[in-house]
């Protein structure tokens, strides 16, 4: 053997991993290109109040996606958020204006806080059922929730005979009012949505790296049989992150009945779609086992920015969907395209290393 | 070898390299038609591989094929086929979605005219290979409906179905019950009489010698014995199998083994399709002692398993663990109880491949090095570190996927992910399949420290040599029943022949008896 294809080989394991490393910030990149297209392009794209007002658009896709993330991670598929937000949304809107009623001649009424609360636990406890379905009924991930979808959609129909629930200022001799701090409150100059996306965001990412569930959510989407011979409590894992879900979209739920001070039985139709695209854009396979919180994020960052600036250059809503629509399946094409050069870049290494 | 004027296939100076393994080396092999070929080897020895050369699906990497005197060469299963080559593989190539006459003629589907598939043509032809199994299968029955010995027989009559001149038959009989065993033996006697050239694989010794007219046998890719069927005894099998050479298995210490540590009563796993797969098997294993399990395939070995890790709920019989009942019914708190499973299929069962080696490795004892819910990495870190040092796994960085690594490493990285779960009791299934020489030596050396450190160990294998070298005490299982309990000082190979044959029909020769 000579020198030079000894080099050779060399020389294309490094312009591979330079490749590869490229690859692997994909999302990254494609976050600052959009970010400098659209300073650019559109005038007042990086003003500070247009930046913050996108966030607050960005979070709520973000809080869904980082819910998506985790189920897709262990190899199922939630399709039930977006009318989880809607039905969450009423639940809100109805406890603000009607309280309970008990029956007896008294009705309760909650404070906001307690209100929260309770939206919450209705989030999880819908995510619940579909984790219900998918462990104990056998019912496939996306048919089990699909059937939510429909189930949670009609109870927010049904919660107010399809009208509005309109002015949820409540009344303080209640002890019902400041519900509008959720969407339009600010601490430190930040909306509160978005501190709230920070303290759940890093949650979830602490959650995914630093503690045996989320290392399990990872073992039961890479291999369940194997998972399963570790004593890995598959089902308990899967209960979670529907759970985990649940409580992503009621928190967006109220955001956004908080924001717009009403509750609508529609809010969220067709979001899980944008949630399921931030995810797949972040980086998670839809095959299981891969996927990052961080990935996420930046990917529900990349896809809501450039919606955002696109209405700002004025470009047709139609057309905004055809790009958004490429935008995905490019992320997928180079994702694929990734994995076949890791592996080769692998094997190059392991045959080289004899 | 006598009849060349017979000789229909000829293999000369045959090998095949896979990435790093000789899997044949120069084989030189003879196929005569009118007569049953027989091939025998322990596992991995290459007839699989030589095998599948013949059948198209492998291409030899050095050597000639000699079809009728003349050179071919085939470049995919189906040019094998157009040759008149059939073969019935191992593992089951059937679609379970699919009847049984779809699967027969699949890829040759009989169309009319209009090229639509006609159904009832195929349903007809079928029935006619079907009967003459008298299987009592329909053929428009699902596949996967049908019991896995039913299915091994769609595989045969697909294969005859060829009207193939060679018929090469990988195992056909491990599934199949004693009666069927004697349909198959007709058809192929059929077959023989019809000038039809047969090759025939297989474990159970005393098959081949009832049904084979030439033997030969391969050892570590090579072929190291060839002759008439009536020429030779089991043992000369065996010792031609096995060879002067014996393998590394590390050498016992004769230290003596404690208290019991683990007892199962009584277990029983009802089947899918009826009988019971494990059918009242009571053993019982003490501290420090390698308790072999010695069987065929579906002998029920990794069922009783999976029973005892709890991973049927239907599975009946109780588990004691040092003298106490184990009354948890699910894997995650038998394993906390000190029971830990080396499953059979590494890549299905064993490993998560895109998870690290580190992940792999922690992945069933992560509650040791958790502090409220936070992992702690540098602990995490290290006891990953001890255990790749102590099981020698050749590995750069741990942070490496799993998948990376080569067979035996990646078996060693299941044993670590069992050991550090703290187990006083190890189960381990065919722990030496599919690796390296060294991997396989390194393996077993560590199953004899384990038991020095006071483990017990079950193994299960279908490997003579293995059971007889590594086991204190030897436990035969056939047909999902415990069938003899043998001591390493009594235990000879003929004895665990015979008992792992039993239930599955009479053995005919009494050389066999123990």
């Amino acid at each position: 053997m000579t020198d030079i294809p000894a080099k050779a080989v060399v020389n294309s394991i490094s312009s591979g991993s330079v490749l590869l490393t490229l690859m692997k910030a994909r999302t990254f990149i494609a976050l600052i290109a959009v970010l400098l297209f659209f300073s650019i392009a559109a005038p007042n794209f990086l003003s500070a109040a247009n930046l913050i007002l996108m966030s607050k658009h960005v979070a709520l896709n973000a809080f869904l996606a980082m819910g998506m993330t985790f189920v897709i991670i262990t190899g199922g598929i939630d399709l039930s958020v977006g009318s989880i937000v809607g039905l969450c949304g009423m639940v809100a809107g109805y406890l603000v204006l009607n309280g309970v009623d008990l029956q007896v001649g008294y009705t309760i009424y909650f404070n906001v806080f307690e209100i929260a609360l309770i939206t919450l636990a209705v989030g999880i406890l819908i995510g619940a059922v579909n984790g219900l379905l998918i462990t104990r009924l056998n019912v496939a991930p996306f048919i089990a929730t699909l059937g939510v979808l429909y189930v949670a959609r009609g109870l927010a129909l049904l919660s107010s005979d399809g009208r509005t629930f309109p002015n949820l200022i409540g009344k303080p001799e209640l002890g019902t009012t400041g519900f509008g701090f959720l969407g339009a409150g600010r601490l430190l100059g930040l909306p509160v949505s978005i501190w709230i996306l920070v303290v759940v965001a890093l949650g979830a990412a602490y959650l995914a790296r630093y503690t045996p569930l989320g290392r399990h959510v990872f073992a039961v989407g890479g291999n369940e049989r194997a998972a399963r011979i570790s004593g890995v409590r598959v089902n308990m894992v899967k209960m979670f992150v529907y759970m985990f879900s649940g409580f992503c979209a009621a928190i967006v739920g109220l955001i956004i009945s908080s924001e717009l001070m009403a509750s609508h039985p529609a809010t969220g139709e067709s979001f899980e779609l944008n949630a399921i695209a931030a995810a797949v854009l972040g980086g998670t396979s839809m095959s299981g086992g891969r996927g990052t919180i961080g990935g996420t994020i930046v990917g529900a960052f990349v896809i809501g920015i450039l919606s955002d600036g696109l209405v700002m250059m004025g470009v047709s809503s139609f057309w905004q969907m055809v790009i958004k629509g490429l935008v995905i399946i490019v992320a997928v094409v180079v994702d694929q395209a990734q994995r076949r050069l890791q592996s080769r870049v692998t094997l190059m290494q392991m045959a080289k290393a004899g | 070898m006598t009849g060349d004027q017979d000789v229909i296939l000829k293999l000369e100076d045959v090998s095949k390299v896979y990435s790093g393994t000789v899997a044949v080396k120069r084989a030189n092999f003879e196929v005569r038609k009118g007569a049953v070929n027989v091939l025998v080897g322990e596992n991995g020895a290459g007839k699989s591989t030589l095998m599948k050369i013949i059948a198209g699906v492998e291409q030899p990497t050095l050597g000639r094929i000699l079809l009728d005197g003349e050179e071919v060469s085939f470049s995919s299963s189906g040019d094998a086929v157009t040759r008149g080559i059939g073969m019935v593989f191992q593992e089951l190539n059937l679609f379970g979605n699919l009847t049984v006459a779809e699967n027969i003629f699949a890829t040759r589907e009989i169309t009319n005219r209009f090229r639509k598939i006609d159904r009832k043509e195929q349903e007809r032809r079928a029935a006619e290979f079907l009967e003459r199994l008298e299987a009592g299968i329909r053929p428009d029955m699902l596949v996967e409906d049908l019991r896995i010995g039913q299915q091994q027989l769609v595989e045969i009559a697909k294969a005859v179905s060829l009207d193939a001149r060679i018929l090469i038959m990988d195992e056909p009989t491990s599934a199949l019950s004693a009666a069927e065993v004697e349909i198959l033996f007709k058809v192929i006697a059929d077959l023989k009489a019809g000038g039809v050239a047969i090759v025939y694989i297989s474990h159970r010794l005393e098959e081949l010698i009832r049904i084979g007219d030439t033997i030969t046998v391969l050892r570590d890719g090579r072929i190291t014995g060839q002759a008439e069927m009536k020429d030779v005894d089991t043992q000369w099998i065996v010792r031609q199998m096995i060879g002067s050479d014996a393998k590394d298995f590390a050498k016992a210490d004769g230290h003596v083994p404690g208290e019991e540590i683990f007892r199962a009563e009584d277990i029983c796993l009802p089947r899918v399709t009826g009988g019971l797969a494990v059918d009242h098997v009571s053993l019982s294993l003490r501290a420090g002692e390698i308790l072999g399990i010695y069987g065929l395939m579906g002998a029920g070995r990794s069922e009783l398993f999976d029973c005892i890790m709890g991973r049927h709920g239907h599975s009946t019989g109780a588990i004691f663990i040092a003298g106490k009942k184990v009354h948890e019914r699910d894997t995650t708190r038998r394993i906390r109880r000190g029971l830990a499973l080396i499953p059979e299929d590494r890549q299905r069962e064993g490993l998560v491949s895109i998870l690290s080696v580190a992940s792999n490795l922690t992945l069933a004892s992560l509650s040791r090095f958790v502090r409220l819910f936070h992992i702690r990495g540098a602990a995490e870190r290290q006891a990953v570190t001890q255990t790749v040092r102590e099981l020698a796994i050749k590995v750069a960085d741990p942070t490496q996927e799993v998948s990376s690594l080569s067979g035996g490493n990646q078996q060693k990285v299941v044993i670590g992910k069992a050991l550090l779960t703290g187990p006083k009791v190890l189960l381990m299934d065919e722990p030496s399949r599919g690796i390296d020489v060294g991997a396989k030596a390194d393996v077993f050396r560590t199953m004899r420290k384990l038991s020095r450190d006071g483990l017990g160990i079950l193994f299960a294998t279908s490997d003579l040599d293995e059971v007889m070298a590594l086991s204190d005490r030897i436990a035969v299982m056939s047909n999902g029943k415990l069938t003899g309990i043998f001591d390493r000082a009594e235990a000879t190979e003929a004895a665990l022949v015979a008992a792992s044959a039993l239930g599955h029909g009479p053995v005919p020769h009494g050389e066999q008896g123990a």
